[in-house]
């Protein structure tokens, strides 16, 4: 399916890191990067396992801590936020991990009703069964609600934890390697959905994966991180349109070529 | 020159290994300390969530239950068969049955039930929890807004709190029931006649006690499966520790806190 334009409002950024730095014991991952996404947005982050891409979203959702910089989320400054106002944050947060993190021991129904349930104080059981089969009709998993996350296959547990962060309206969506593991096909059905979110509940994403069709596909802007920084940022054409001996070889090897 | 650097190469290293270690070993109890307070604090505040209390009682208690019996019982058939011979050699076998529930309701209903539970109850959770940690499930909950600390630590602690005293006055009785079974086939007792005789020589202060070290096991067993399941690392290797680590170190502290509290029950004798 062919991409449509977002409506992406540079006036406004959703999320603006300055200076951010990051080190485990004595490998410095982040160096100091800087970035902006901007309302609407679809953005990105390329690049080699390993170079911190992953991290960079942990940082943003507050799961790790920053050694330098700083990161204003929807004009909240997560470095120095306190516990209840991040939590309150996290709500307009949508985090898509790499392996799903489907709860094992809930159903797909339960899965999904369980940010629900603790979110909205005095919600009735008609809205929720109501919230739940409008999240999973978005992605296309309505036969599967009475499921347990171990009968789902690979893609159908992506589109399910996907489905358990959009019940919350999020206003920004991370993904972390939505496409990895998964079928050329069923990549291409992630990289859909993920189109889909961003134009029918207006979310801005960043999307973390180091597969280039995806990157194609989705990102309205591409952000390279190489050796803990950002090199190139712009879209597709223009990061790939070097002969940078550390970007090129990505796009050489790459399928998409 | 060399034989004085290989000489005195290796006590510096030594040294500072014991040292990284005593440091490692400090980090550590903070960390616990650090743990167990966060509870205190979790526990009383709201969302109360009494559904998965429930769940988790249920989890720990009737699960728990076919193996408690058995093992109850055979506490009281054991216990009762290997004293008969010392108190016939004195010619008192008739106190065979206050022996039996001093044995029982003081030391062994408690202990037993806590060690089988430490096995059974704490590794489960700390392999459950160990799982969830490497599988990113407990972040999925943290960046949904959702307290798993509440969730998933406070719940348990408070099933296997609530839960295993209940089993360990369940083994008691079921104890006793082989306790008497055996007096009864050898001695002809009534049942009547060896429960008068049983908790004749018992106190409040003895039932007391009992009670309190049955919470404290519940507790420390549960505190113990989530801290080492909560905290694991480095994949289905950490897995394998957290559930190993709930059950080693829940023993051994069930048997330091089980000298600890008879010692304090006995300055109120």
């Amino acid at each position: 399916m062919e991409k449509q334009k977002a409506h992406i409002d540079k006036s406004n950024t959703v999320i603006k890191i300055r200076g951010v730095e990051k080190s485990f014991a004595d490998y410095d991952v982040l160096r100091g990067i800087d970035l902006d996404l901007y309302q609407g947005e679809n953005l990105v982050v390329l690049g080699r396992s390993g170079t911190g891409k992953s991290v960079l979203i942990k940082l943003i959702s507050g799961l790790l801590s920053v050694d330098e910089g700083t990161i204003e989320v929807l004009g909240n400054e997560v470095t120095t936020i306190t516990e209840r106002a991040l939590e309150d944050l996290r709500i307009r947060i949508g985090f898509s991990f790499q392996n799903s993190a489907l709860y094992d021991s809930m159903t797909v129904r339960k899965n999904l009703e369980f940010p629900l349930v603790r979110n909205r104080k005095g919600i009735t059981r008609k809205e929720i069964n109501t919230a739940v089969e409008t999240v999973l009709e978005a992605v296309g998993l309505s036969q599967t609600i009475n499921q347990m996350p171990a009968e789902l296959s690979g893609g159908q547990r992506k589109r399910i934890g996907i489905a358990r962060t959009l019940i919350l309206n999020p206003e920004i969506m991370l993904y972390d390697e939505p496409t990895a593991g998964l079928d050329p096909i069923t990549c291409i059905e992630i990289n859909d959905l993920i189109n889909e979110v961003q134009q029918r509940y207006h979310t801005s994403s960043i999307i973390i994966t180091h597969d280039l069709t995806c990157a194609k596909m989705t990102g309205d802007r591409i952000a390279m991180l190489l050796d803990g920084q950002f090199q190139r940022v712009g879209t597709f054409d223009e990061v790939f349109a070097t002969d940078d001996g550390r970007v090129k070889p990505f796009y050489d090897y790459n399928f998409i070529q | 020159m060399d034989s004085v650097n290989s000489s005195t190469r290796p006590a510096p290293s030594r040294i500072r290994k014991t040292r990284n270690k005593l440091a490692d070993f400090f980090l550590m109890l903070h960390r616990v300390y650090a743990f167990v307070l966060r509870f205190f604090k979790e526990v009383f505040l709201p969302p109360y969530e009494f559904k998965e209390v429930i769940r988790q009682c249920y989890e720990t208690g009737v699960r728990s239950f076919t193996l408690i019996t058995l093992t109850g019982f055979i506490v009281g058939v054991i216990f009762t068969k290997q004293s008969r011979p010392s108190l016939t050699d004195f010619g008192a076998t008739s106190w065979l049955p206050s022996l039996v529930s001093i044995a029982i309701m003081k030391a062994l209903a408690p202990l037993v039930t806590a060690l089988i539970a430490a096995g059974k109850v704490g590794s489960s959770i700390g392999a459950e929890l160990g799982s969830m940690r490497v599988t990113e499930q407990i972040d999925a909950m943290e960046v949904s807004g959702t307290k798993p600390f509440k969730f998933l630590v406070c719940t348990r602690v408070i099933a296997t709190t609530i839960t295993i005293p209940l089993l360990a006055t369940y083994t008691a009785f079921i104890a006793l029931l082989g306790g008497y079974l055996n007096v009864s086939q050898n001695e002809g007792t009534t049942y009547a006649v060896f429960m008068d005789q049983a908790f004749e020589p018992l106190t409040f202060i003895d039932f007391w006690a009992s009670l309190i070290k049955a919470i404290v096991f519940g507790f420390t067993i549960g505190i113990v499966g989530c801290y080492q399941g909560y905290n694991s690392t480095k994949g289905t290797e950490g897995v394998g520790k957290a559930a190993n680590g709930a059950v080693v170190t829940a023993m051994f502290l069930v048997f330091i806190e089980e000298v600890l509290i008879v010692q304090i029950a006995g300055w109120f004798r």
